[in-house]
Parts: C-alpha cells; structure tokens; sequence
C-alpha cells in the first residue's frame, strides 16, 4: 500500500514532451504555427452560443403538496416575490451536505487506511466531521418542511451540485490517491460549503426567516472549523512531503 | 382499432435525414418530464442498437443484401444517436442505471402479462425478479457512494425493494439457455415481446461495459462487474428463447416490426410534444424500412410478410407502474431457479451453477456488500439522523 509522499515520488510519468524527445520534436517539425489571435475557441462558442439561446432550465420547482395554501402559503413565510428561489437554494445545501457525507465516507477509508500518516488528528475527528455534514443535512431538511415544501425534490439546483462535485467524489474514492490527495479534494469541497452556506445565510435574512439564518450561521461556525482542520491537514502532509530526509519507505 | 403494419408505408428511405444539429438536440428535463418518458428513450435506445447489431451481423453473411443493409443501418445508426442523445447530461451514471432497470422491470412486467404463451411469460417474469433485485443494490449504491434518492428517478412509479438476490443469480451457462419459441406457431406478439427484451437486456448489458471502468470507486466497480455479467446472461435468456431456424429476412423482417411497435407503442403514449414528435418521425422511418424488407421478403423468400408480423400491431405495450404484478410474482416466485431450460425450486438447482457462483463468489460478493442493512428510503439513508441543532 502507498502512503502520502508516494504520489509525489520520481518515476516514468510518460506524458509531457520531454520523456520523448525525439517524437516529441518529429511532431513538432510538421506543425504549421499559428497566429496568436486565430488559436482561440470562437468557433466553438458560436456552436455553443446557439444551444445556450434555445435551452430550457434543467427543470423547476414544484407545487408544495402538503401545506396548506401550497406556494402562497410558504410565500407568506417569506418575503420577497419568488420564494421558490429559496427553496430551490435550502434543497441545493441539503444535496451538497449528503454528498459531503458520503465524501467524508470515502477520506474516513483513506484516513484509516493510511493510519499514522497525518500526526495530530484522530480518526475521530474525521469521524466528527461527516456527522457534523449529516446533521447540516438534517438541518436543512427540517428547514425545508417547515416551509411546507418537500424536501425529497431534487430541485434545479440540488440536480447542478451532483454533476458539479461528481468530481470530488471519483477523486476521493479512487484507492490510487493519497490521503494528501483526498484531503486536498476534502478541502476544495469545505471552502465551497463555507461560501454556500454564508450566500445562504444571506437569503434567509433577506426573506425574512430570522430564526432560520441563526440556526444556518451556527452551522457556518463548524463549516469554517472543518475548513481550518483540513487545511492543516494538508499544509501538515505537504511539509510532510516536501521535507527531505528519512522516508516512510516502502520497498520497490 | 389496433394499427395496421402494411396501410402506411412511411418516409422512403431517401428522404431519411438527418443533421449533426439534430442529432445533437435538446434533452430531456431530469427533473420534470415524466419517468416514463426516460423509460420510454432508453428502450428505444436499445433498440435500434440491436437493430444495428442485427443488420451488421447479417451482412457478415450476406453478400446480395450487404449495399441494401448498409443503406438502412446508416438510418437505424442515426436513430439511435437521436435518441439516445435526449438523455441529459445532469444524469449521473448510477442515475442512468436507475434508469435501465426501470425500463427493465416496468417493460419487462408489461410484456409478461400480455404474453399469450406460459413458458415465455414464466421466462420474463424470471427476469424481471433478478432486474428487480439489480435496482435495490444500484439504489444502495447511489445512496452510499452519491448520497442521492433513487426514487427522484423513479418517480415512484417502481419499488426498491430485495428480488431474487443478485449473489444467487450467477449459473452456469448452460442454465441460461431456454427453449425457443416455434416460428411457424408462435403469435407476433410472442415474437414481438422476446425480441423487445432481447434488445433491452442487451444495451443494458452494453451500457453497464461501457461505464464500469469509469468509476474510482471499487465497490462500483466490483458491482457492475457482477452486474453486467448477469445481463450478458439475461441476454442469452432471452434470445434463446428466438426460434434459431428463422431466416435472414425473417430475422429482419421481425427486427423491422418491433421497431414499428415499439415506437407506436411510445407515439401513444408520450405526453411531452416535442419527444412525441421524435417518436412519430421514427415511427414513420421504421415503416419505410418495414415495406422495404417485405419487399424483400417477398422477392426472396416468395412469401407473405404477414405470415411472419401480421397485418396489424398488437395494442400498445403500456408504459405505466406495473406494482402490483412484481410485487404478486415476487411474493410466488422469488425462489425460482434455473435447470437447463426449465424453472425449478431452488433445492433442485444444477451443481453446476452452485459450483461456478460459489467461485464467483469467493472472494466476496458486491452486490451483498454494497446493500448491506440497505432499506429504501425518501431523502436516502441519512434522513434517518436526527438534526442535531
């Protein structure tokens, strides 16, 4: 099994120009340069301008079934003319949160599996941070119910979080990377959930759900935690790596 | 009135076109077209992928019609990618398999109550169970691994629940292999249904190759392995059920027909417009295609199409929950195994099946794993926690 340093160890990478001088140059030598100016993706953004023009949203938000009154009533909850942007956004942290359960799943393997590695945190504190990402979750869950909306829907915006941090998720799970690896996926993931959730915290002001921003703001507090915790984390595994000296060693 | 095959003899060939624009063109919504319209695009999907399979294979060994199977593949080729490019990008890869065992137990059901003859429904309805099952593992693994719902897929239209566990669906070969129809007594119907499945279960199967290795995940990988093996047998389950001594142009003469119904059978049904659209112009490419093999048929074989398809389409498969008849057939069937060509009780398996699935199995089986104290439910697994304000 590797352990952090390992992803950084020198060895055959074969993509970059230099490992293949003498290709890389026969390649080369039949390409004609081009100005600066035509080397651009304009062409590309004409094809896409036009499907930009004509696409429908990715879907909508639905009729709360269960409260009373429907939209009006959750509408009378909130101020402002659209509170369905609202829910829209409560169902986008509440997707976001599930899947940084799931992520912190993947680092609680990695942290485990690399044990020792990272001095001066426990699995428990890893531990501690993906039930604190599941009650956010609950957090917004009730959130949602009691503005009498569902929050089973995947909304417009809870659809974008999934494709947007699929990557996140590939990343974290890949047995191949690193507990330095993961953390740092960890980290990019935290520092979005940090900037979500105080934009949140905005609109729950702005529409008028006082009780509700007190409640998101102290999930800020242990959001701006994690981020701290992580990136030392990782700041502690980079020095870690780039300190020379004796290896963890494994035999090759 | 059911729809007569021969009255309208479609778009000619010629006039069959398309565009890279078209081709490309806008998808569904994820989130607010109905479920059964991403049913209904990812059967048709699979089926004009074994249309063009078919058609390639035929030319392997058919010199005469190689220029005039070319010229209609191209067509069926393009279909597909019309098609099949309707699916959005927002679907995730384990969303889209949620998806593909939609289609394979609603359709599948569908089929089974609507087939004239008791070995070939008994033989759907054995699929459908091990299907079943595949849609509860993929919804623990949605939820485990993405922490999403599988029923924002579903719609509720279709269960989660346990069917004939996938750990027990791996056989030895020879138990997949089933008795074929006879072409010279089977109803169109029967042929029309078990070359509906064959299709389906073999674009599943290809589906589930094709993304397996794209996941970092090893369980998802160790799960799709497992998977996409039992749909290559469903595969060879269903298509020996096709009588083996039906010609060339018999074969293509069928393929044309279920192309024919199954889109009739999405054309009415779709409540979406412009998807509604897209199902008519296919509709009316298939029967350009469908009077040009029986003209075929007829030149060649000297004999009349409609002895083969008959004159009119059955009605329309229906594309609606068909709950209560999976939850019957699990609740009397689920304990079915296979000998041979035979359905048996599960104390009479072959050894030979045991044998292979306990080496399958040795190492650990994924599909028990990722499910492990799995249950269903809305809002996944973590909607159990209690908020901790």
């Amino acid at each position: 099994m590797q352990d952090s340093t390992d992803g950084t160890e020198i060895g055959r990478n074969r993509t970059g120009l230099q490992a293949s001088p003498q290709l890389s140059k026969e390649m080369n030598d039949v390409v004609m340069p081009v100005a600066a100016e035509t080397a651009n993706a304009s062409p590309l953004n004409e094809v896409r301008l036009l499907y930009i023009r004509e696409a429908d949203p990715l879907g909508s938000i639905p009729q709360p079934a269960a409260a009373k009154g429907g939209l009006k009533s959750a509408a009378k909850r909130l101020k402002g003319e659209r509170p369905q942007v609202f829910i829209d956004k409560l169902a986008e942290r509440l997707a976001y949160e599930r899947g940084g359960t799931r992520l912190y799943d993947a680092v609680i393997a990695k942290f485990i599996a690399h044990e020792g590695q990272l001095q001066g945190a426990s699995l428990q504190e890893v531990t501690e941070i993906r039930d604190e990402e599941a009650s956010h979750a609950a957090l917004i869950r009730t959130s949602i119910e009691q503005l009498g909306a569902d929050p089973t829907v995947q909304t417009p915006s809870a659809d974008l979080v999934g494709v947007a941090t699929a990557g996140f998720l590939q990343a974290a799970a890949d047995p191949r990377t690193t507990l330095a690896q993961t953390l740092q996926v960890a980290l990019a993931a935290e520092l979005v959930d940090v900037a979500s959730w105080e934009m949140l915290i905005m609109m729950a002001e702005r529409v008028g759900q006082d009780g509700m921003a007190k409640r998101f703001r102290a999930a800020l507090v242990r959001e701006n935690e994690h981020v701290a915790k992580v990136r030392g984390w990782c700041e502690s595994l980079s020095i870690t790596d780039a300190k020379p000296g004796e290896r963890t060693g494994r035999s090759h | 009135m059911t729809f007569a095959l021969f009255e309208d003899r479609g778009t000619p060939l010629a006039k069959q076109r398309f565009t890279w624009r078209e081709l490309a063109g806008k998808p569904i919504s994820k989130l607010d077209d109905d479920a059964f319209t991403r049913v209904r695009i990812i059967l048709m999907n699979g089926i004009e992928m074994e249309a063009l399979r078919f058609q390639h294979a035929a030319a392997r060994t058919n010199r005469e019609l190689r220029v005039t199977l070319a010229q209609v593949r191209r067509v069926e080729h393009h279909q597909a990618t019309m098609v099949n490019w309707l699916l959005g990008a927002d679907h995730s890869l384990i969303e889209t398999t949620i998806g593909y065992e939609q289609v394979a137990i609603e359709v599948t059901a569908a089929l089974a109550q609507q087939e004239p003859d008791a070995y070939l429904a008994q033989a759907y309805r054995f699929g459908l169970l091990e299907d079943f099952d595949h849609m509860h593992r993929f919804s623990a693994l949605l939820d485990r691994l993405e922490g999403k719902d599988a029923n924002n897929i579903l719609q509720s239209y279709t269960d989660v629940l346990p069917g004939r566990p996938t750990v027990v669906e791996h056989r030895a070969p020879e138990n997949d292999v089933r008795r074929p129809f006879d072409r010279a007594t089977a109803l169109p119907l029967s042929k029309l249904n078990a070359l509906t499945l064959v299709a389906a279960e073999q674009q599943t199967h290809n589906y589930y190759m094709n993304i397996g290795p794209v996941f970092a995940d090893p369980l998802a990988r160790q799960l799709y392995a497992e998977i996409a093996s039992i749909e290559q047998q469903h595969v060879t389950h269903y298509e020996s059920l096709l009588d083996p001594e039906q010609s060339l142009l018999e074969n293509w003469l069928m393929h044309e027909a279920v192309e024919a119904y199954t889109y009739y059978s999405c054309l009415q049904q779709e409540r979406n417009p412009r998807i509604k659209a897209i199902w008519e112009r296919m509709l009316s490419y298939e029967l350009g295609h469908l009077s040009l093999v029986a003209e075929l048929f007829k030149k060649h074989e000297r004999r009349d199409p409609q002895e083969v398809v008959g004159d009119r389409l059955p009605e329309p498969i229906p594309f609606q929950s068909q709950r209560e008849f999976v939850r019957a057939t699990l609740a009397r069937e689920v304990n079915l195994r296979a000998s041979g060509p035979d359905f048996v009780e599960a104390d009479q398996e072959p050894q030979s099946s045991l044998d292979y699935r306990n080496h399958m199995n040795s190492e650990g089986s994924p599909s028990e794993t990722v499910a492990t104290d799995y249950v269903w439910q809305p809002g996944t697994e973590l909607a159990r926690k209690v908020a901790n304000l």
